[in-house]
């Protein structure tokens, strides 16, 4: 079976973001940009599904413009058989996203999508369930194990206090979560190699698909500092200034 | 214009996010229905009437919604929509789950983990592990959201409510429950503790050992970090950070814990923030309210010990 994973170039998790001197938007000219964290969890697990037999191919998609190009080249380093780049220079929000990612799924009728839970950017964590209910398919949320037999993917999720396992009829869609896997390292020969592969490019502009935003965004500011504390000398004094703040 | 909040509940009380949540739809001044649904919610559907600012609750009671699947819960917001202008939910993980799902149905955009609204489509929400404050507004007809729980008073009790039930859903095909595993804790849940206890990887085994005593006598629920759990001292349901819970407590302990964006996103709201760290450079000391650099072998005890 085939799956479609799709995966995002985001500022890299290590970078602390800048926002623009007017408050527009945060600042990413010239920031350090890598694959979406949660992303390359979804390409890890789409690989050890191929690993294990499950999947004969798979197919990473990304949306966005021409420099989006190196997260499918590290989606074709980490083992990705064949990759998408939909072009368009639009401001993306999750919806637009899904729909987007609608019509290629109904181009390459894959049994399997598999996405991030999350973009560390704008860590809106819609993407998936907006495609599954889209293709009107079951979604298996935050997954952090994944087992596919008898035309079924049998997902374990991460949900508050505990676990919930669901099984859900293919094709389906699956959101990774941090604990699905430990994504493998990308080594430099298969990523001199991935730049070889080609990079299939559909413009967005053609599939007919409204992905224009929805949500206007009017300001970016940095939360209030906190003030500044004191360091302690003891627990003696530790307690002491609690009780003073009445904390306990 | 009225307004749908998506209840919360354990099957047997509705959660304080709940609460929260109906202090987060006085916003739009407006009149406040509650859906409860799952099975058996009798003293759950009592409780959800009693909430001071609800005038409807509308009960979906049947066996098939007794583990809320995405695609039930959906199917059921959908339903109801057509009389609503705002379908709001705790950010909670069923409500991740589920309203993303109904808002792409609706073709409306949705907003997430809103925690303030500033005019009836106008948000502002945490990005970037909460490095940055979005300030959006929304041009749908239809508003969906999730609000941040702690970001707003709980509602308090106040007339009852009218009681509705509503038809479940006709059965979806999609997906099947299979099973469930729930962390049984006698302490308190960790979204809505006045105190919470967290902890980093230096415990390494001695989790529980060192932090139960101190949670126990504060009355405390325990969090962990996500490098504790990735190494198995701590299950991940209690990590708190961007990708875990977000709390905002009255006391915060983090013992153990350097303080990475990621963490922090998911505490710095916290009243008082206290370390203890053997690093007096760990990046917790620049949030912390009062910074204890200790080991926090001895100085935990210690400090249990104090309380006494």
């Amino acid at each position: 079976m085939k799956v479609l994973v799709a995966v995002k170039r985001v500022v890299d998790y290590n970078i602390r973001p800048r926002i623009k001197a007017d408050g527009s938007d945060v600042d990413i000219a010239g920031v350090k940009m890598s694959i979406n964290p949660f992303d390359e969890i979804a390409v890890e697990e789409a690989l050890r599904l191929k690993e294990r037999g499950v999947v004969t191919e798979i197919v990473a998609v990304t949306i966005g413009t021409v420099a989006c190009q190196d997260v499918l080249r590290h989606a074709l380093a980490m083992g990705a058989d064949r990759v998408i780049l939909l072009e368009s220079d639009l401001e993306l929000q999750p919806l637009g996203v899904a729909k987007l990612l609608k019509a290629i799924v109904d181009k390459e009728q894959p049994s399997l999508v598999i996405l991030g839970k999350q973009a560390i950017d704008d860590d809106a964590g819609q993407t998936g369930q907006m495609l599954a209910a889209l293709m009107n398919a079951g979604q298996g949320a935050f997954a952090s194990s994944i087992t596919v037999a008898d035309g079924e993917a049998l997902v374990v999720r991460e949900v508050d206090g505990g676990t919930e396992t669901v099984a859900l009829k293919l094709p389906a869609v699956i959101t990774a979560d941090l604990r699905l896997n430990e994504p493998r390292f990308v080594k430099l020969p298969n990523l001199m190699m991935a730049k070889k592969k080609p990079i299939e490019t559909i413009a967005a502009s053609d599939l007919g698909v409204d992905a224009a935003p929805r949500l206007k965004l009017l300001k970016a500011a940095e939360p209030a500092e906190r003030k500044a504390g004191i360091k302690v000398a003891n627990v003696a004094e530790l307690v002491s200034k609690l009780r003073e703040v009445g904390a306990i | 214009m009225t307004v749908l909040i998506l209840a919360e509940h354990d099957g047997k009380q509705i959660k304080k996010a709940t609460r929260q949540a109906v202090t987060a739809a006085a916003a739009w001044n407006a009149p406040i229905h509650l859906v409860v649904l799952g099975h058996g919610l009798d003293a759950v559907t009592a409780e959800a009437a009693s909430i001071a600012g609800v005038s409807e609750v509308i009960r979906v009671d049947a066996p098939a919604l007794a583990h809320a699947l995405a695609e039930d819960v959906a199917a059921l917001l959908l339903d109801l929509a057509p009389k609503y202008q705002v379908i709001l939910a705790p950010h909670s993980a069923a409500a991740k789950n589920a309203l993303p799902r109904v808002a792409a149905l609706l073709d409306v955009a949705m907003i997430s983990d809103v925690i303030s609204i500033s005019a009836p489509a106008t948000y502002i929400r945490p990005t970037y592990a909460g490095s940055v404050l979005t300030t959006v507004e929304s041009s749908d007809g239809v508003q969906v959201l999730t609000v941040r729980a702690t970001s707003f008073d709980a509602a308090g009790n106040g007339p009852a409510a009218n009681i509705v039930d509503h038809a479940a859903p006709a059965a979806q095909t999609q997906a099947r429950f299979v099973s469930a595993t729930h962390t049984v804790s006698d302490r308190p849940e960790l979204t809505s503790a006045r105190v919470v206890i967290t902890g980093g990887r230096p415990l390494e085994t001695r989790f529980d050992a060192i932090l139960n005593p101190l949670a126990a006598k504060l009355g405390a629920a325990i969090g962990a970090t996500r490098a504790a759990v990735d190494a198995g001292y701590a299950p991940n349901e209690i990590q708190v950070g961007q990708t875990g819970t977000v709390v905002a407590p009255e006391l915060y302990i983090a013992a153990g814990v350097s303080g990475a964006a990621q963490h922090l996103a998911g505490m710095k709201d916290s009243k008082v923030i206290v370390a203890i760290n053997l690093d007096p450079d760990a990046a917790i000391f620049q949030v912390a309210d009062f910074g204890l650099v200790a080991d926090l072998f001895e100085a935990v005890p210690a400090l249990t010990a104090a309380l006494a």
